[in-house]
């Protein structure tokens, strides 16, 4: 952070303040008119998620932020991703591969959905399977995809089974081993993490991102 | 079916029971504590029945319904019938906010709700202007397919003399026509189920067992959220749109204070179940849930309770860190159903305010024994119940569907084993 000029810590005040009409129009602007890389501009946002994210693990910050900040970070990376041009093989690392989906049954997907993106900003890269997703489908696309974590997500009382359908699939098919499984949706506590099987689970989208880090070797 | 005479041994089951809660209600000891029943698709796996048929067919829901309630015995129960067997009114009205058993989902699927925008953010000065007009020409044929064609009804506001008269052209249009039949003949529908529905309340009724409450309502907030703005469009909405988003709950409040205590007064029954979706700890900070939430429900809670009526909002997921703030409403005047907050905490906080109701875990419920539901009970009646606490006892938000029937029998068995 101390590398920033007083224009890039401006952007990331705005955006981490959840001032948002500023916060698009100095992005817009130093993408479109000033030539600003879009990679800088899309690492002040990881920047500024990071205080979001802080904000929320300290309960200063609650869902509407971090809605609020998925929609600003939408329109900024809308802009700048197409201006990006990568040489050859200098693709950002990602920190690893994260595979999610509401388990068969159930079609919520809000808190999902919350969880993928506030993966994806803070530097995992995300398959999201969508909702009511059959085991067979987790199955072919962890044969293909080989994620590091699988997070199954379910609102209703039936995901319990559900979950625990899917994750005695995984074990079944002998693959268990080459991944970590997270649960999580409005019911879920110990006791559906001890029937389910999952290796952990998470109240809320931060937990998971610190699930995936930790599982990761990296510090929460 | 029809609602037998009630024997003067039923009148004084049903005298007792009703007691039981209103104690609890006024904070007073009642003889013993109550358990009552709330439950959905679990009746069709109590009765051997598909969900799809439990929401299609009035005389075997009717029929478990009762069973049910027989077999268990509860202080008071849902509107079971009215609750569950709506199916032909969703088919008949084209309901588009839902999918249900058999539409959308499988047979033995239950019913999910589609979090849409059915109202867009520039729409809030329409709403707010002429809140019927936009309910008759934009939300009801966004949220029910017979009134697609509503589009068309006239603008009634800046009519007068002959443009009274011309004004009504629309009327004539075919379509409008083709929509107005189809809602009548949903009326017809809605009437019939009501009419069932109110048929087996009767009875239950006469049979000695109370219901828990008599209608159903909504938070300001939450209707604008859930049914209106949409989750993700109301929290951004809490930036973007502060002004009119604070005029358009207060206008909600009134309509819905109007709507419940006129329900309240036909159904004959003081207390209002009002589900609570938005308050949870993690939905929004202390500082928003006292700007934008807890007045305007605060506003109607009092509202309820100066027209006689018994608000009973079940206080959706864990609302721990709410509970100093929804203290702030007359004592002995409403239930408080809660379902994951601490019952214990809230029982510190809140037990000579309000009287309890809940909390068996649906984890618990499903996939623990008899023997650990016996567990819970035990906790909740040593913490809250025999520390003076007036409990009702409940699951979390009514029996889970995947519950088995063993599980429901421990409940309130150990009630009674617990509390006499």
């Amino acid at each position: 952070m101390s590398d920033m000029n007083e224009q890039e810590r401006q952007l990331v005040e705005w955006l981490a303040d959840m001032n948002e009409d500023d916060a698009l129009a100095l992005a817009k602007r130093m993408l479109l008119e000033e030539g600003a890389a879009p990679l800088r501009v899309l690492e002040l946002c990881r920047d500024a998620m990071d205080i979001v994210g802080k904000r929320f693990g300290e309960g200063e910050y609650f869902l509407p932020e971090l809605v609020l900040a998925g929609e600003m970070l939408e329109t900024i990376g809308a802009i700048a991703k197409p201006l990006i041009k990568y040489a050859p093989g200098a693709e950002p690392r990602k920190l690893g591969k994260v595979l999610i989906g509401t388990v068969h049954g159930d079609l919520h997907d809000i808190g999902k959905n919350i969880v993928s993106f506030m993966l994806d900003i803070n530097g995992f890269e995300v398959k999201d399977l969508g909702i009511d997703v059959p085991v067979k489908d987790f199955i072919e696309e962890i044969k293909t995809y080989e994620p590091d974590v699988v997070g199954l997500s379910g609102f209703l009382t039936l995901a319990f089974d559900s979950m625990k359908e899917t994750i005695d699939a995984f074990d079944k098919e002998g693959m268990r081993g080459r991944f970590k499984v997270m649960i999580g949706g409005g019911q879920i506590d110990e006791t559906v993490r001890a029937y389910t099987g999952a290796d952990a689970f998470g109240i809320n989208a931060v937990e998971a991102v610190n699930l995936c880090r930790a599982w990761m070797g990296k510090a929460a | 079916m029809n609602a037998p005479e009630q024997t003067a041994e039923a009148k004084l089951a049903y005298d007792a029971r009703w007691q039981r809660i209103m104690d609890c209600v006024a904070l007073k000891q009642p003889d013993r504590m109550p358990v009552t029943m709330y439950a959905n698709f679990w009746l069709a796996k109590y009765g051997g029945i598909s969900y799809k048929e439990l929401m299609y067919d009035y005389d075997k829901t009717k029929a478990i319904a009762e069973r049910a309630v027989l077999e268990f015995e509860p202080d008071a129960c849902i509107a079971l019938v009215g609750a569950n067997a709506m199916g032909k009114v969703f088919e008949a009205t084209g309901y588009k906010q839902l999918q249900w058993p058999g539409h959308g989902v499988g047979d033995n699927q239950p019913y999910q709700y589609l979090d849409r925008e059915y109202m867009k953010p520039e729409e809030f000065p329409d709403f707010l202007r002429d809140p019927t007009g936009f309910y008759l020409n934009t939300y009801l044929p966004r949220i029910f397919g017979a009134f697609e064609g509503f589009e068309k009804f006239p603008v009634l506001p800046g009519m007068f003399y002959f443009r009274a008269i011309t004004g009504l052209r629309p009327l004539a249009n075919p379509d409008f026509r083709k929509a107005l039949q189809r809602v009548l003949d949903a009326a017809d529908e809605v009437d019939r189920y009501m009419t069932h529905a109110g048929q087996w309340n009767k009875r239950i009724n006469a049979l000695g067992f109370p219901l828990i409450n008599g209608s159903n309502s909504g938070a300001p907030y939450d209707v604008l959220a859930d049914y209106f703005r949409g989750a993700t469009g109301m929290m951004k909405d809490l930036f973007r749109n502060k002004d009119k988003l604070l005029e358009a709950i207060d206008l909600m409040r009134h309509y819905l204070t109007q709507m419940t205590i006129a329900n309240a007064k036909a159904s004959g029954h003081p207390i209002v179940m009002i589900p609570i979706h938005w308050a949870p700890d993690a939905f929004m900070s202390p500082k928003q849930f006292e700007t934008f939430w807890w007045p305007s429900f605060r506003q109607m809670m009092v509202d309820l309770i100066d027209a006689g009526l018994v608000p009973m909002p079940l206080w959706e997921s864990d609302c721990t860190k709410r509970l100093e703030t929804i203290k702030d409403i007359p004592p002995g005047k409403c239930i408080y159903w809660f379902e994951r907050t601490d019952m214990i905490k809230a029982f510190e906080v809140l037990g000579d305010v309000v009287a309890l109701r809940g909390n068996l875990s649906p984890s618990m419920m499903t996939t623990g024994t008899p023997a650990d539901v016996d567990a819970a009970v035990r906790h909740l009646v040593d913490g809250v119940w025999n520390k003076g606490g007036k409990l009702i006892l409940e699951t979390a938000f009514g029996i889970p569907d995947e519950t088995p029937v063993a599980n429901v029998r421990a409940m309130f068995d150990a009630a009674r084993k617990y509390t006499g």
